[in-house]
């Protein structure tokens, strides 16, 4: 009996160890790379992307409004999606403030999964820097711009994504939008 | 001069840890005596690491700052007791604590573990002293508390104000005492699968050094929730920020642990699961100051972004872990017996249902807090994971969870018959009654809330009956679990009767709703050491009778120059009633935040409870069959 306990321990070793030193060897992989990532947060390429066709309800009341009639040309908009729960929100939200002293900028605001409770309470405590917010509380307008998550800042103009900020915006990302918008 | 004396002081005790290897290695042969120059050489280094400690208290209560730290984080103007607590308050000082901690632990252990076998002491020391050799060239390559500047600057830069606060300021060494005292057992367990000396006995020396961490760690993570209730100023306790999380991962493997080692010490069961859960603490609570302090995350405790440092932490934690792989699958021998004995009604059997939830929640934390930057690596994309995630993932096991902790303290071990179970039926039958009741008050219509509310009072009137019953013996554990079933409920009902009012208002003005009135009847201000303070006087008035008169603040701190917004709390038994103001950018308003939060304190006094009830099992001699 103590033999066959050996053995099937040992058959057990066989997998098991291997096994182990794998994936933690992967996770030693991933976070050493991840060490060696800038924790600013890189713009993807889908720039000059045209934006998506959409029909959206209006936070606060029941009109809904289409695409074409939000983005209007010869305009820059400033797509935010945002959520009250969403702590690196609050990190960006000074940014937006200052962003909306620029007449040239017009921010929309697209209030992602939140509570309109919540979320009304978050604009009153830190103030408003929308021109404009849509609500997508199922989320599902934020896929169809490609987001992953909240926060996620698009820069659109004449229909067209010139510029998108995953992750909280920092003043470097700051000053590159003042000076695409000039 | 203190910082000369503090920065020498690490390399002696370096030393000392080179001559302990030196000795126990040497000692190692000798089969019977332990030697006692290693005691004394341990002792040696905890003097040291001790003077090295009020070295760097000297510098920043004598504002030295030609030491670079002290002038980081600390100014002229601070009040004596942020300036001393200023020394942890950063990434330097505070890795100087974990030092602190790490051969205070080792050194306790050594002398009150005489009764145990000569070799598995001796192992438990070199692996400890591995670790304390590991931090200690951390601390001096990459982070030596003592850096000079030249010339030395007249003003230092000032500590955050949001950490000066005294709360906070007990908050780390109590966190890591906790934290990293769990070392200890990660050495000992080492040493006893090497050994062989994982047995009852073993299990029953262990157990004190699991609670002792235990118990601080539950402490230092409750007054961390606490400040971040009052000082963060949004009202809630728990924020899912990956720093609460690498606290709240050591913590339920400690759990799990501790309810292990009772399975271990009396059955001789679930060797496999002690080996792997001390491993685990350990390394989860380094694995944790690897995540904040690489600046990997983001978090309120990244204290600088720093990858060399980063690299040092993660090839020694991965030296660590790669160690105990080693010893786990070539050292330790497993008792083929485990299967045969588990019966499927049994204490034995509730404590791995147990296990197996808490590596659930274990799991969904992990996942939470390490997968965004999995995510990135392998795709460069990014996620944000919020409370959604964790609430989701979590609150529907709770269930099963609370239930299994109401009846399985009621088995026996090995194998047993529900006995009484009437009263565990009746007991079912009230708590489902008076959460229905509650939910069609409270006109919350999810099923999953009524079944939420029963399980927790569930658990809630079974451990309060058990307090009334005279034969009952295990008392430690039935106020832990009393505790964390009124833990659950507080939460519950917090988050169910929490009402906001948020409006802007001027000096002068008054809100009304249906329900109150809050005046805003002056502000004044008021200079203090290191900050100024513009005051607010709100009355609160509910049916034109006078409720509460509350006054939050604005800090303006002089060094650095930044403005925090302190809450006003009243807290009484049932409610605390929380007011914080904000300015409104350029204008005379001020943004006014009240909320009612039922059941607040109890948050709190739960948490105490449990940990409370868990230390007593420290003091239990005789324990129940």
């Amino acid at each position: 009996m103590g033999c066959s306990a050996f053995s099937k321990k040992n058959m057990k070793n066989k997998i098991l160890l291997p096994f182990a030193i794998v994936s933690f060897l992967f996770i030693f992989f991933i976070l050493y790379v991840g060490l060696n990532r800038s924790n600013i947060y890189i713009p993807e390429t889908v720039i000059n992307e045209k934006i998506p066709t959409f029909k959206v309800k209006v936070f606060n009341s029941e009109k809904e409004l289409s695409s074409i009639e939000i983005f209007k040309n010869d305009i820059y908009y400033l797509l935010n999606i945002w959520a009250s729960w969403c702590i690196p929100c609050r990190d960006e939200h000074p940014y937006l403030m200052e962003l909306k002293k620029n007449k040239k900028l017009k921010i929309v605001g697209l209030n992602y999964k939140d509570k309109v409770k919540n979320a009304n309470n978050f604009l009153n405590e830190l103030n408003n820097p929308y021109t404009l917010i849509l609500s997508d509380t199922d989320g599902t307008i934020a896929i169809e711009w490609g987001a992953y998550g909240v926060p996620e800042t698009f820069l659109v103009y004449n229909g067209k994504i010139i510029k998108k900020i995953i992750g909280p915006m920092n003043n470097n990302l700051f000053k590159e939008i003042e000076s695409a918008v000039k | 001069m203190a910082s000369l004396i503090g920065f020498y002081s690490l390399f002696f005790s370096l030393g000392c840890s080179i001559l302990i290897l030196f000795f126990s290695f040497k000692n190692l042969q000798d089969t019977i005596n332990f030697d006692n120059k290693l005691l004394s050489l341990t002792f040696l280094q905890l003097l040291f690491i001790i003077l090295s400690f009020f070295g760097l208290i000297i510098s920043f209560v004598n504002s030295d700052f030609s030491n670079s730290t002290v002038f980081n984080h600390s100014h002229t103007t601070k009040p004596l007791f942020y300036k001393i607590s200023g020394t942890w308050g950063n990434h330097e000082g505070s890795l100087l604590l974990w030092l602190l901690v790490l051969t205070l632990f080792l050194f306790l252990f050594l002398i009150s573990s005489k009764k145990q076998p000569k070799k598995y002491r001796v192992l438990t020391l070199l692996f400890q002293q591995i670790i304390i050799i590991g931090f200690l060239i951390f601390l001096i390559q990459t982070s030596n508390p003592f850096a000079q500047i030249y010339p030395v600057p007249s003003e230092g830069l000032g500590l955050n104000p949001i950490l000066q606060d005294p709360a906070l300021a007990i908050h780390p060494p109590i966190l890591y005492l906790g934290y990293v005292g769990s070392s200890i057992i990660f050495s000992s367990v080492l040493a006893a699968s090497s050994t062989n000396y994982i047995s009852k006995e073993w299990a029953k020396h262990i157990k004190q050094w699991v609670l002792i961490s235990w118990f601080f760690l539950s402490l230092g993570i409750l007054l961390g929730s606490i400040w971040a209730y009052y000082e963060l100023g949004w009202g809630g306790f728990w924020f899912w920020d990956p720093v609460e999380n690498v606290s709240l991962m050591p913590w339920l493997a400690l759990t799990t642990l501790f309810h292990c080692v009772l399975v271990l010490e009396k059955k001789l069961l679930l060797t496999s699961w002690v080996v792997v859960l001390s491993i685990a603490t350990f390394t989860l609570s380094m694995c944790g100051t690897f995540l904040v302090r690489s600046g990997i995350l983001n978090s309120v405790h990244t204290f600088a972004d720093d990858p060399d440092r980063g690299l040092y932490i993660l090839i020694f934690l991965f030296t660590l872990i790669f160690l105990s792989l080693f010893i786990f699958f070539f050292l330790h021998k497993t008792d083929g017996q485990n299967n045969n004995t588990f019966f499927w009604l049994s204490k034995e059997t509730s404590i791995l249902i147990n296990n197996w939830f808490m590596m659930y929640f274990l799991a969904v934390v992990l996942i939470g807090t390490i997968y965004p930057i999995f995510l990135d690596v392998l795709t460069s994309q990014k996620i944000s994971v919020g409370p959604p995630f964790y609430h989701k993932l979590i609150i529907p096991f709770l269930i099963p969870f609370l239930l299994a902790m109401a009846i399985g303290p009621k088995l026996n071990w090995i194998k047993s018959n529900l006995q009484n179970k009437s009263h565990l039926l009746l007991l079912f039958a009230i708590s489902l009654i008076l959460s229905f009741l509650i939910i069609r008050i409270l006109e919350i219509s999810f099923l999953v809330n009524t079944i939420l509310f029963t399980s927790a009072f569930y658990l809630f009137f079974i451990t309060l009956r058990d307090f009334f019953i005279k034969e009952f013996k295990n008392l430690a554990q039935n106020i832990a679990h009393f505790g964390f079933s009124l833990l659950i409920l507080s939460i519950l009902f917090n988050n169910f009767l929490s009402t906001e009012v948020i409006t802007n208002l001027k000096v002068g003005e008054t809100y009304k709703s249906d329900e109150l009135s809050i005046n805003f009847e002056r502000i004044e201000k008021i200079k203090k050491q290191n900050f100024e303070a513009i005051i607010g006087k709100f009355n609160v008035k509910s049916d034109n009778e006078l409720v509460d008169i509350l006054k939050p603040e604005l800090r303006i701190y002089n060094q650095p120059n930044i403005v925090t917004s302190e809450a006003d709390i009243k807290t009484d038994l049932l409610s605390d009633k929380f007011m914080t103001m904000n300015l409104v950018q350029n204008q005379e308003y001020f943004n006014i935040r009240y909320q009612i939060k039922p059941f607040m304190i109890w948050i709190w006094f739960s948490v105490i409870i449990i940990s409370f009830g868990g230390l007593l099992s420290f003091f239990k001699k005789k324990y129940e069959k």
